[in-house]
């Protein structure tokens, strides 16, 4: 026997043992989960928040976000570390990190809730608080979370589709901006039943000038569409450029603003935006966590905390402009 | 020629030498460099539930970087590679929980597409003698289509769950999905996988005659065949070898996190090939380890881990990685050139 091969034989010997020593666990198939933590660490001292979401580097939604976490965290005394990962794997993984770090309270974004029910619930066991934001509402509890703090998707795209039946439009399309995300087609859906007839579209947010020319191309091919309504602020101003290539005449309302959003709101390109104001997603929990464990104060009974839709149009929209500008809005 | 030298090839070599010539030794020291550089800056990098979370992260990473080692030494990419850990997923995910088939019988199948598409890429590379990188650049734009179009037409959403509730969840689960416990700290088994991976790949690249082939065809592909090597089989292989990785990984992945979305995978194809990089293998083929594409991954998943447990701001977070990727890159490069010069 040569040498290298007995060593690898040790090796495994050394590796089986240590699996047989050890206890394996499987996954649990459908049950119910432990649900709600005792209330964690009450002890005074610093604060440490762990905020994971689900958006990719750069986004300026969730720059948002970060910004007020930042914020109340600054304010609070409280220490904010922010990390995202767009592959919920990826995310699951950041929060078995913060875990491991032991943090004093964990906000995290579910866009994907089954991919981090096991990461959550491990949080929760730990006796970390969790909040969760922006999406996720409906297991948010069930992952035995404390509180959820977001806009209900269905009710914001309502929201949108009605007000646009209110504005007379008759035929509208729905662009959604990424393939994966569940929310999008939740906003799309409720739009469809608040204004009745309605298309979607698929566009690739991270390819504008692609975005730009199938939303043309849309508008080209059904002149009957007198509504656009996107879920991006920078898809929003995709299409304004891209109904005025195209001589439509839709009219564009759009999810979220930007600068350019607002500028278009008061040259009354774009109708309206529906604002979830996601710096509450970053400032409130980072709040709240510290409420609980100062003061065992849980928002919410139960039932989200809703930080939007609230719909800014040429009436609110310069009061609103400013904010946007500098991050917060 | 006055005295009677030892020919070179059957000389022995000093320890040194011997070492400088392994491919993997410049990934064994920058996996040391990195994991001494985030023990000293952050408490919990070294806790049991610290290691538990990088090894987790590099785990699945590392069972594809194997694979696509064994490739890259073949001499070949495939770009198909990420977004496939995303089909099989699907492919499982949609049998078990549309079509309630159970979920050892949705893997299996899943696994038989899998390496009909490894088949399909070999195939094609070899028959139209295209650079692999466009082929299986088709595969990726396919599957990926694939991937949206096929789950919205059969579940109207963009993401398959529901897992959990199938037949045959619990069993297939402990063996994909399971966690271990060692002192009170649960690993996942992923990271069981990722080292059998490297076992099996690196005993079939050292002690096989499909080894040799191996580095036959990524070496020089016609002198191979003139020798009798059979170079299309062998690389045919070895694309399903990777098909097989990638459903190994999706089968983790949509066992252990009970929901696949359509859009998964998409850029991993990189990481994978990273991780083979820092690990020794050359990009032109013909030269590295299955050893080291495993511990490239390690590289990569203490420094992804690390750095947030460094609480940097993640905006730099790609940047520090990137920094650091050429930077292990960089030490393998000159240790090759060492290991060229002790070789000659």
């Amino acid at each position: 026997m040569s040498r290298s091969t007995r060593l690898t034989r040790a090796g495994l010997a050394v590796a089986a043992s240590a699996l047989l020593l050890s206890a394996c666990t499987g996954p649990k198939a459908s049950g119910p989960d432990p649900t709600g933590g005792p209330v964690g660490d009450v002890s005074a001292g610093p604060l440490r928040i762990a905020v994971i979401s689900h958006g990719t580097p750069g986004d300026s939604f969730w720059n948002v976000v970060k910004n007020g976490a930042e914020a109340a965290g600054k304010e609070l005394g409280v220490t904010v570390e922010y990390n995202s990962d767009g592959d919920p794997a990826g995310q699951a993984k950041l929060v078995d990190n913060a875990v491991a770090q032991r943090v004093g309270g964990l906000v995290v974004s579910m866009a994907n809730p089954d991919a981090l029910r096991e990461s959550v619930s491990r949080a929760v066991r730990a006796g970390i608080p969790v909040i969760t934001v922006n999406s996720g509402e409906a297991r948010s509890a069930e992952f035995g979370a404390i509180a959820h703090i977001g806009q209900n998707e269905a009710v914001a795209g309502e929201a949108a589709g009605k007000r646009l039946k209110t504005e007379g439009k008759r035929k509208l399309l729905c662009v959604i901006h990424e393939a994966g995300n569940i929310g999008l087609n939740q906003r799309c859906e409720g739009a469809k039943q608040g204004f009745g007839e309605a298309s979607n579209l698929q566009v690739d947010i991270s390819n504008p000038t692609d975005a730009q020319a199938r939303i043309k191309g849309a508008l080209q091919s059904d002149p009957a569409i007198d509504a656009v309504l996107t879920l991006n602020s920078q898809v929003a101003g995709n299409t304004v450029s891209a109904i005025s290539e195209s001589g439509s005449k839709a009219e564009v309302a759009t999810f979220d603003l930007n600068a350019d959003v607002v500028a278009a709101i008061k040259a009354g390109q774009v109708l309206f935006a529906v604002d979830q104001q996601q710096y509450l997603q970053g400032y409130l929990p980072v709040s709240f966590l510290k409420l609980y464990r100062d003061n065992a104060n849980v928002v919410g009974g139960g039932r989200p905390v809703l930080t939007g839709p609230n719909l800014v149009d040429k009436s609110t929209v310069d009061t609103v402009g400013k904010y946007a500008e500098r991050g917060t809005r | 020629m006055t005295t009677a030298t030892l020919d070179e090839r059957v000389g022995t070599k000093g320890l040194a030498d011997r070492l400088v010539a392994r491919p993997e030794l410049g990934s064994v020291l920058g996996a040391l460099v990195v994991l001494l550089f985030f023990s000293v800056l952050t408490d919990q990098f070294l806790t049991p539930l610290g290691v538990a979370t990088w090894l987790d992260d590099s785990a699945t990473l590392g069972i594809m970087a194997v694979a696509v080692a064994l490739l890259m030494i073949g001499g070949e990419f495939d770009l198909s590679a990420g977004v496939m850990t995303a089909s099989t997923a699907l492919v499982t995910a949609i049998l078990a929980t549309k079509l309630g088939w159970n979920v050892w019988l949705a893997v299996l199948a899943s696994l038989v597409f899998a390496l009909a598409v490894g088949a399909l890429n070999g195939w094609l590379v070899m028959r139209t003698g295209l650079p692999s990188f466009i082929v299986t650049l088709g595969t990726f734009l396919a599957l990926q289509g694939l991937n949206l179009g096929v789950t919205r037409l059969v579940t109207g959403s963009v993401q398959v769950s529901g897992m959990r509730a199938a037949d045959g969840y619990e069993s297939a689960g402990f063996v994909f999905a399971s966690t271990v416990d060692i002192g009170g700290t649960s690993f996942q088994i992923s990271i069981v996988w990722w080292i059998g991976a490297a076992v099996v790949a690196s005993w079939l690249l050292m002690r096989t005659r499909f080894g040799n082939w191996i580095f036959a065809v990524g070496g020089a592909a016609p002198s191979a065949r003139a020798v009798g090597v059979p170079v299309m089989r062998t690389k045919i292989l070895l694309f399903m070898t990777t098909a097989f990785a990638a459903w190994l990984v999706g089968t983790i992945n949509i066992l252990r996190f009970t929901t696949v979305q359509a859009n998964q995978g998409i850029g991993l194809e990189f990481q994978f090939i990273i991780a083979a990089v820092i690990g020794g293998c050359l990009l032109t083929g013909g030269f590295g380890s299955a050893v080291g594409a495993a511990i490239g991954a390690l590289i990569f998943g203490m420094a992804r881990q690390g750095i947030v447990f460094a609480r940097w701001d993640s905006d730099w977070f790609q940047l520090f990685l990137g920094v650091m990727l050429l930077a292990a890159v960089l030490v393998n490069n000159t240790f090759r050139r060492r290991a060229e010069r002790v070789r000659k």
